[in-house]
């Protein structure tokens, strides 16, 4: 949720009075609300926070971000899909356990 | 584990690092605030680059982490109602509550939906009439404006179904209450590097002055005398943000320095603060495992207050109680390292995790845990006393 993505603004329509675009990251399209955007055109780079066009940066930092972001692996975790984010938490921690009365686990 | 070294930037990065040994002359302290920069910081392994004397400290800046236990819990206990979609990010989907997360609610009984964005939530809303939906509006400066639009789109669309729980939490704030904390003597003129004093100087995250500019800081610099850098998440950025943290450090310097400048400007996005000042207005939070904050956060404003999820669910009868093993909040404040715990990696690990911050994967405990960080404490020591 924390980290703002780079993406290519490809198409840019209105709905329900906001100003929408979709955006490819790197290979993946969301649709995000260009509205805090104004300046944002076609084919500008935008980074994007939770689905919202935050500020305007150039192709090359752009690409270079992405692919930063691509190797130390936090790309799927900010644009995956519902279905991945519940199979993540499936794998994920077990219980809270308050209190620390579950079995001592070593890594 | 993939370590910067085997990364494309990696000679790069070792003159970086080389760059900044030789200006240091004394130990240092840094925090970095926020938690992707912690994240990225131990995954490529940067702290472990750094001339011996730097130590990174790891800040409060994981929203999963300071969310309140009692927010945690209000969520859990809207989520499980019938009629209610709760809508989340998916990170919150297993921070833990007094009894359970939002996943096991799912798989209980709820109706809990992951979105990309709040405006999804808001779809859903205008779907499904006949239920009421409820967005988990956490993070800091940064989700806020997505939120803030949320919130403003349904109130002019007329929905009587959405609702925010919010917990939103602010960086400057926490900068002052950690300077002022226990051991920053605030005010008082320490010589830098002596020991009550101990962070020296701050990473500002990035993507949080991308909606806030960096106007807020300068007062901030002067009143603890602290060189304020802006700086963003890639290694190559976080090296930069930490040698000109020590440039100034070194210099006796205490400034306000944009190190992200192709992301990030002085006055940050004007169109989202003002939306962002018409619908949240400043509020007292407390930061799960570190207490109340003074104005530390924002909730809705009266405007906005309808469609404020704790005004419409009133939830009431919460007795949260958190894990007595755990010192999550020593950690959030940089006061220990997460090793330090006593239950770090016994009875405390991503699987069973007893505090928030080994749940999130920006977490410090989390990071130490998935990438191999096992110091002991007398470990930690060592490497302090080494440097001096
Ligand atoms: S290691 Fe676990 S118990 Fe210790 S501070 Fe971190 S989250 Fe809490």
């Amino acid at each position: 949720m924390c980290l703002a993505i780079p993406g290519k603004v490809e198409e840019i329509t209105t709905e329900g009075g906001l100003r929408m675009g979709r955006v490819n990251f790197g290979g993946v399209v969301k649709r995000v609300c260009l509205d805090y955007v104004p300046e944002v055109e076609v084919g500008d780079y935008t980074i994007v926070h939770v689905g919202f066009a935050l500020s305007k940066i150039d192709e090359e930092t752009a690409e270079q971000t992405l692919k930063d972001f691509r190797e130390m692996g936090v790309l799927d975790e900010e644009l995956g899909s519902e279905e991945e984010a519940f199979t993540r938490a499936a794998a994920a921690p077990q219980s809270a356990c308050p209190g620390g009365s579950c079995a001592v686990e070593k890594h | 584990m993939k370590y910067l070294t085997e990364f494309r930037n990696g000679e790069i990065a070792q003159r970086m690092a080389r760059e900044i040994a030789a200006i240091t002359t004394r130990p240092w302290k840094i925090m970095e605030v926020c938690g992707g920069q912690t994240h990225s910081i131990i995954r490529n392994g940067i702290d472990q680059m750094l001339p011996a004397g730097i130590e990174m400290i790891h800040g409060p800046g994981c929203p999963v982490c300071v969310t309140p236990l009692e927010l945690i819990d209000k969520a859990l206990a809207i989520a499980a109602q019938p009629g209610v979609i709760f809508c989340s990010f998916g990170d919150m989907l297993r921070v833990p509550g007094t009894e359970c997360d939002l996943f096991q609610v799912k798989g209980a009984c709820g109706d809990v939906r992951v979105v990309y964005s709040p405006l999804d939530a808001v779809e859903l809303a205008a779907k499904n009439p006949d239920k009421q939906v409820v967005f988990f509006g956490v993070g800091f400066e940064t989700t806020a404006p997505a939120n803030a639009m949320s919130v403003h789109l349904a109130k002019r669309r007329g929905l009587k179904n959405f609702s925010l729980l919010v917990s939103h939490v602010l960086v400057p704030p926490a900068i002052s209450a950690i300077m002022e904390s226990p051991g920053h003597p605030n005010g008082e003129d320490l010589p830098l590097g002596t020991p009550g004093n101990k962070v020296q100087a701050f990473l500002l995250a990035g993507h949080v002055c991308s909606v806030m500019g960096y106007w807020e800081y300068p007062p901030l610099a002067e009143k603890y005398r602290v060189p304020l850098v802006v700086t963003g998440f890639e290694p190559l950025d976080l090296l930069d943000g930490i040698r000109r943290a020590v440039v100034q450090l070194e210099a006796g310097r205490h400034e306000v320095e944009n190190a992200y400048e192709r992301v990030v400007t002085f006055e940050g996005n004007r169109a989202a603060q003002k939306l962002l000042g018409e619908v949240f207005e400043v509020t007292d939070r407390a930061w799960r495992g570190i207490g109340v904050i003074p104005k530390s956060g924002w909730r809705l404003s009266d405007a906005y207050r309808e469609f404020d999820a704790e005004e419409r669910f009133q939830i009431s009868g919460i007795h949260t109680q958190e894990s007595a093993l755990c010192r999550a909040g020593d950690v959030l404040r940089g006061a220990i390292k997460p090793a330090e715990c006593g239950a770090f990696g016994k009875e405390c690990t991503p699987r069973h995790p007893l505090g928030a911050t080994m749940v999130s994967s920006e977490g410090a405990c989390a990071a130490y845990y998935n990438y191999g960080r096992f110091l002991s404490a007398e470990e930690l020591a060592k490497t302090v006393v080494s440097c001096q």
